[in-house]
């Protein structure tokens, strides 16, 4: 496979390994050297991947495993500390809506969710996977994804109310 | 969209019930339409979901050509043919060496044979001494 044919393959799903990789790495710079990483990893295996039929799941599984791996290892477990009482200052992303605060309230909320939660939201709710997909793609059956994913929900508005409340009181 | 079929899709949202057809419609309404006070709260999530779809990968991946393998490859060759050259330019060696001592073994064994040669010569002598010897005892 050529370059620019790879390129194309790839596409059209690299956004969502990012935003996966952001999900679970929560700094941008981490979540890119992933991406970066994951991708390379495909180009390097560009003669065989004609052979996996959905090329997109194969890269999100290796996207998810990659990611928790960095997040099981010290290294990363430091790095985390220190970014999750950093505010993620993403100016394209605020500057879109008005109600700035309450989205980076969600965003913060989605961080503090464990990393499987965190993982059928996002693809859920994000990215619009179909159960099936994602139960495949994080090893589960499609019941306990839905268990999940109401967990994660309820916990979002739980926490969301709480601080809705905070910030009107 | 009418509101109470919002909060029953709500409802079911929250239990993971809705198809994804559904929660589209409900991201929808939050983005567009101004929620009633009671449902206000439930905006950011929906919004924020929104939002987060259009989060872009910006890196760059540096992308080399497959010439990377080719270079494993040809290391690998190298060091296989330098193995094999040392092994048997190794062998070659032994098997001069070997040779050599052979040649000088030969050597040494001819020249033994040749001094057993001359000693079994005089021994004939000897030999003849002893049989004249004999002779004349006998004639005696």
């Amino acid at each position: 496979m050529q370059q620019t044919e790879f390129l194309n393959v790839v596409l059209p799903f690299k956004d969502k390994l990012y935003r996966l990789a952001k999900r679970l790495l929560v700094s941008k710079e981490e979540a890119e050297d992933a991406t970066q990483e994951i991708l390379m990893k495909l180009w390097s295996k560009n003669n065989k991947m004609e052979g996996y039929n959905n090329v997109e799941a194969y890269a999100m599984m290796m996207t998810k495993n990659f990611c928790l791996d960095r997040l099981k290892s010290k290294q990363a477990g430091n790095l985390k500390l220190v970014h999750s009482n950093y505010k993620d200052e993403n100016v394209s992303l605020h500057k879109q809506v008005e109600v700035i605060d309450s989205l980076g309230w969600i965003e913060r909320i989605m961080e503090e969710l464990p990393a499987q939660q965190k993982m059928v939201l996002q693809l859920r709710d994000v990215e619009e996977y179909e159960f099936e997909e994602i139960a495949k793609l994080l090893d589960m059956s499609a019941t306990a994804v839905r268990v999940t994913l109401s967990r994660a929900r309820k916990t979002v508005r739980e926490k969301l109310v709480k601080k809705h409340n905070y910030g009107i009181k | 969209m009418e509101l109470s079929n919002i909060e029953k899709l709500l409802e079911k949202y929250f239990e993971a019930r809705t198809s994804v057809a559904e929660e589209e419609m409900l991201r929808e309404y939050f983005t567009k339409e101004e929620a009633p006070e009671h449902l206000k709260e439930y905006a950011p999530m929906f919004q924020y979901f929104s939002v987060a779809k259009e989060e872009k990968f910006t890196g760059q991946v540096p992308l080399r050509p497959s010439k990377k393998r080719y270079i494993k490859w040809i290391s690998i060759a190298a060091v296989s043919i330098l193995i094999f050259g040392i092994y048997f330019g190794r062998s070659y060696q032994e098997r001069k060496e070997a040779e050599y001592a052979y040649q000088e073994t030969k050597k040494a064994l001819s020249l033994l044979a040749a001094n057993l040669g001359k000693g079994t010569e005089k021994v004939a002598y000897l030999k003849e001494f002893e049989e004249t010897k004999q002779k004349i005892y006998n004639n005696n």
